[in-house]
């Protein structure tokens, strides 16, 4: 297949990823002088949308050893874009895993929390993939094609430890193969995604294609995986094609959309949209030190499930019961949640930890999520986010935040 | 809003792209255009000081907040608050509308030794910004 890589060489990929923390760094740099300095990198890995989005206006920054378009136009235009609208994603950095042969779903279902055993061919299964102690190595989406030919899709900033895992697991037991670098995925959001997907030509019936199932098809003649998935909280697909159509995938469906007042979308859209949904992002309110049960995915556990790794620990974590739990809040007072920030109880003491926050361009709001005492975690309760030393009020509240009519 | 490359000359630059502008025995301090297109929509602006606090050139008075992004802001020179713009309390968007004069956010009265020798002039800041790349 040909591709539109950059002539990076193995070696300089692994260095710039070995740079990588295993936790998602923040989008944007904190200091002005930083955000203002160079951000083009010589050992950072560009997707075959690069010069596309150069093109447009992105500004470009270092996202998981990947140089990507943090906005175009900004955050705020482009998040309402999605939600009134429809947006375009490259979200090539992300990870594609695929594992063959007749142990397959066995050896897949023994690695997540979630049970594919119960999905049907053409189902796609949201879940967590934990380690022995129960914490997150990494959240995936697992697409099921068929019993013994399964996709696993993970996040750009685990891809090297995931893929090293799944590879290992595999040995002597499935046909594993890492096919990232020539697997480029492109999102289409919003409550007009659908019908610019048919503007564009595709080979499918879209009405029978539900949430979380995908079909392989053509869309404007180009081969694709075509998933109703997302990570926006609207409706909408994610396609995956070959990196070497990407540029007119993505061109098609900008082209289609354009009448429909389509927008690309960057990172940083990307994050509000996913925090007004509740959705977690691996490196804040999951990661190797949180466990999917106080991150509120007891939903994507299956404690009834034969083993998998990390179902001792997650038992015994339910029995003993949670000490924290993730919740969701609105700011009371002026001020704005960061990652990182500590959370407090009503008399000042610090009793948690702000994992996202920021403002709400679709509410108008300042939310944030974060790990608070399980004692302390009812809707309505107050609390105070540290804000850089300043203590803000903030009030629990039911999520998630923005939830589509 | 103004193109992200524009000065003006009629005041003084930080490398931190903040402005400082002499009025009376006022120094208005504000951020730059440039400041204001790498920061996008702004939702919060922060400060730390009241009138009649003291200021320390270099260090922070506040923050701003974009939908991303948390900066600090630093003090171009020592000195005295004298004003702050209150109105930028409901309505921080007045600095993505108009960062050169609505979007003032303190006034300082330099200290009487107060050095501006690391200020730039509007044509070292246009220079500072051809290689200040986003």
């Amino acid at each position: 297949m040909t591709t539109g890589r950059p002539p990076v060489s193995r070696k300089k990929q692994r260095e710039a990823r070995a740079e990588q923390p295993l936790a998602r760094p923040a989008l944007v740099p904190l200091s002005r002088s930083r955000y203002a300095g160079r951000v083009s990198d010589e050992f950072l890995k560009r997707t075959p949308l690069f010069a596309k989005h150069q093109a447009l206006g992105a500004r470009l920054v270092p996202f998981a050893g990947w140089e990507m378009p943090i906005q175009y136009k900004g955050i705020s235009l482009e998040h309402q874009a999605v939600r009134e609208r429809v947006g375009l994603f490259d979200v090539s950095h992300m990870g594609e895993l695929e594992l063959r042969g007749e142990r397959a779903l066995e050896l897949v279902n023994s690695l997540i929390t979630n049970d594919i055993a119960r999905a049907a061919d053409g189902q796609a299964t949201y879940t967590c993939c934990c380690n022995e102690r129960g914490t997150v190595l990494d959240d995936l989406i697992v697409y099921r094609r068929s019993a013994n030919d399964v996709l696993v899709v993970c996040n750009a900033s685990n891809r090297d430890k995931i893929s090293a895992h799944f590879a290992a697991a595999a040995r002597g037991v499935c046909e594993f193969e890492d096919v990232s670098d020539e697997t480029a995925l492109l999102a289409l959001q919003g409550p007009q995604a659908l019908a610019v997907l048919n503007r564009a030509g595709v080979n499918l019936d879209l009405g029978s294609l539900k949430t979380f199932r995908f079909a392989p098809g053509t869309v404007a003649g180009i081969r694709c995986v075509i998933a109703r998935t997302g990570y926006t909280g609207e409706d909408g697909v994610e396609l995956f094609c070959a990196w070497g159509e990407a540029v007119a995938l993505w061109e098609a469906l900008l082209s289609a959309g354009r009448d429909a007042g389509i927008e690309p979308i960057g990172l940083g859209a990307r994050d509000t949209l996913r925090l007004d949904a509740r959705l977690s992002l691996y490196g804040n309110e999951i990661d190797e030190t949180s466990n999917p049960l106080e991150a509120g995915l007891a939903w994507v556990v299956k404690l009834d499930k034969p083993n998998f790794s990390g179902k001792a620990a997650l038992v015994a974590i339910k029995e003993r019961g949670l000490e924290r739990i993730l919740v969701g809040f609105e700011m009371t007072g002026r001020g704005i949640a960061r990652h990182g920030y500590p959370l407090c109880d009503s008399q000042g003491r610090e009793f948690g930890l702000c994992t996202s926050g920021g403002p709400s361009p679709t509410l108008g709001k300042s939310i944030g999520l974060g790990y608070v005492p399980l004692t302390s975690s009812a809707i309505g309760s107050e609390l105070l986010v540290d804000c850089r030393g300043k203590k803000i009020p903030a009030r629990i509240v039911k999520t998630p935040f923005y939830k589509r009519k | 809003m103004a193109s992200p490359k524009e000065v003006k000359d009629d005041r003084k630059y930080t490398k931190d792209h903040e402005w400082a502008q002499a009025a009376g025995n006022e120094l208005l301090v504000g951020i730059t255009a440039f400041a204001v297109d790498a920061l996008g929509d702004i939702t919060l602006v922060s400060l730390d000081v009241k009138v009649g606090d003291t200021v320390t050139h270099g260090k922070t008075f506040g923050t701003i907040e974009s939908v991303k992004t948390l900066s600090d802001l630093f003090a171009p020179v020592s000195g005295k608050i004298t004003r702050i713009n209150s109105a930028l309390e409901n309505h921080p968007e007045l600095i993505n509308e108009d960062p050169w004069t609505k979007g003032w956010m303190i006034a300082i009265a330099p200290d009487a030794d107060a050095s501006a020798g690391d200020l730039m002039d509007a044509k070292s800041y246009a220079d500072h910004l051809s290689h200040s790349d986003h």
